[in-house]
């Protein structure tokens, strides 16, 4: 399709025709234009990749870069850019202290280990969400009930954030994310009161240190035996609210309305549980509106696997949810198959910058979807789930409600 | 059956922690960074399809493996 649109390309993001469908545009891409030209919100050209093994040696390989984004001849995806998540002044603050090193500081409370102690306390947070929300009656909308609530609470556990202070933490990240809705000024009172809180708690650990990430950083120190700076570790902090609360909180979402859009995959998790982990694998990969991808730039002449030059100086952007459902990496690629196994989407990228929340991501995920599949067996669509709307113009777009009853 | 010989590269690892939900018998963490650890070099045959599971979603591609069918 691209081919003969040379001089008029692919405005992206592609239209979505559904709640739950992909682009139809992502077949014929896929098959006849992996390579494709596209023109940005901003009005910047860009080249869209949808192929599975395109995608993963553009994210993967060092002749390109995410750091490179911020050259002036990338492109950017809006003119008014304020900054994606990953290339804000807090991004910076972590930049400077060494991605390499600030990834393994951090990542020494996501192993696997760390995971398996979280989940009692996360199934305890769900559970009183959910109680809330059958005390409050059905029909109810599962995003504020349960979807958007649960990941703030679970990173305020992980940074050690009292309980009492929870509710200004989740007031707070959601003025972040709503940098659009929000007028400015409220955006900006939100993250000085943040930065003041931070160093409060920050503060308070260094005197009384519990089993928790600030404190564990805190009396950590790198393999050069230097401690994370207190601006890197508030910065940490923001960092892990920004990267995973409408994320996490997106994919409980649709997790839950793709599953109960077909009631025999919710029937099938009631009668086999122990399908939960390969399921919520293949909601991830299944997921047609996972985003808008992951822009790279090209540093060097990059050959990629279907046959393409990437010429140096291009921005390339990364469709995971298109190579997700590519036939060549998939057996029957449309089709959801709850036990699929192995899996190896592309959800949460791949190579030494894939999201480093993946772990606990999927704890929440199984847990979640643990907790409905026990308490609320008879959950159900309380409205045509062809009629949910995705919030659109964002980097993400979740879905902006999930009525639901039981 | 052949054996199986698993191997890790430590410095491509990004501690995503996926090998040792698939494979607990095979692969831990290190505490202090979340970087791979192997347990057993040569797995018994029983965790083979675990072990290639692990392999082959692996975000960072850090497990390799060498013979068995
Ligand atoms: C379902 C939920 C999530 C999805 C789909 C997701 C997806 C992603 C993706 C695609 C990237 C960028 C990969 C790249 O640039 O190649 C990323 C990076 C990142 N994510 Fe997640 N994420 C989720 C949840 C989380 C959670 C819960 C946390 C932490 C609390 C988190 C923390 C991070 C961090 C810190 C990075 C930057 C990693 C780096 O630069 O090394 N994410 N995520
Ligand atoms: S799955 Fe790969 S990246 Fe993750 S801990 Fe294991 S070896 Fe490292």
């Amino acid at each position: 399709m691209a081919a003969n649109q040379q001089d008029e390309p692919l405005r992206y993001p592609l239209p979505s025709p559904g709640p739950l469908t992909p682009p139809a545009e992502w077949p014929e891409l896929r098959q006849k234009c992996p390579v494709a030209p596209v023109t940005l919100p901003s009005g910047d050209r860009a080249t869209l990749l949808t192929r599975y093994a395109d995608v993963r040696l553009a994210l993967s390989d060092p002749r390109l870069s995410r750091e490179g984004l911020a050259r002036p001849d990338a492109a950017r995806i809006t003119a008014s850019e304020s900054g994606s998540v990953f290339d804000s002044p807090m991004a910076r603050a972590l930049n400077a202290e060494g991605h390499e090193r600030w990834r393994r500081m951090v990542g020494r409370w996501f192993t696997a280990k760390r995971m398996r102690a979280l989940i009692p306390k996360i199934e305890a947070t769900a559970d009183r969400l959910v109680d809330d929300m059958v005390a409050h009656g059905q029909p109810a909308d599962l995003v504020p009930w349960l979807a958007f609530p649960l990941p703030v609470f679970v990173i305020c556990d992980m940074l050690g954030v009292p309980e009492r202070d929870r509710d200004d933490f989740k007031r707070w990240s959601d003025a972040f994310l709503s940098i659009s809705k929000y007028p400015t000024d409220e955006v900006r009172s939100a993250q000085t009161r943040f930065a003041e809180y931070m160093s409060g708690l920050i503060e308070e650990k260094r005197r009384d240190p519990q089993d928790d990430l600030i404190s564990e950083l805190l009396a950590a120190t790198d393999a050069e035996g230097r401690p994370m700076s207190d601006l890197a570790l508030a910065a940490t902090g923001q960092a892990l609210l920004l990267a995973g609360h409408e994320t996490t909180a997106g994919f409980i979402t649709s997790m839950t309305a793709t599953l109960l859009a077909d009631r025999t995959r919710w029937e099938r998790l009631l009668n086999d549980p122990s399908l939960i982990r390969s399921a919520v694998e293949e909601v991830l990969r299944h997921e047609p509106h996972g985003g808008f991808g992951m822009l790279r730039y090209v540093h060097e002449d990059t050959e990629v696997p279907s046959g393409a030059m990437l010429p140096g100086g291009t921005t390339v952007v990364c469709s995971m949810a298109a190579a997700n459902r590519d036939a060549d990496a998939f057996e029957d690629a449309e089709d959801m198959d709850l036990g699929r196994s192995p899996n190896a989407h592309l959800t949460f990228g791949v190579g030494p910058h894939s999201c480093l929340g993946q772990p606990l991501a999927r704890t929440e995920m199984q847990t979640v979807l643990g907790v409905l599949l026990r308490r609320l067996p008879t959950l159900e669509h309380a409205v045509d789930p062809a009629g949910l709307r995705r919030l659109e113009g964002q980097l993400t777009t979740p879905l902006v409600e999930l009525p639901v009853r039981w | 059956m052949s054996a199986v010989e698993v191997t890790v590269d430590e410095a491509k690892c990004c501690g995503a922690g996926q090998c040792v939900l698939i494979a607990p018998e095979v692969f831990d963490q290190r505490d202090e960074d979340g970087i791979v650890v192997l347990l057993a070099a040569q797995p018994a045959e029983q965790w083979h399809p675990a072990v290639r599971e692990a392999a082959s979603v692996c975000p960072a591609a850090a497990i390799r493996l060498t013979g068995g069918s």
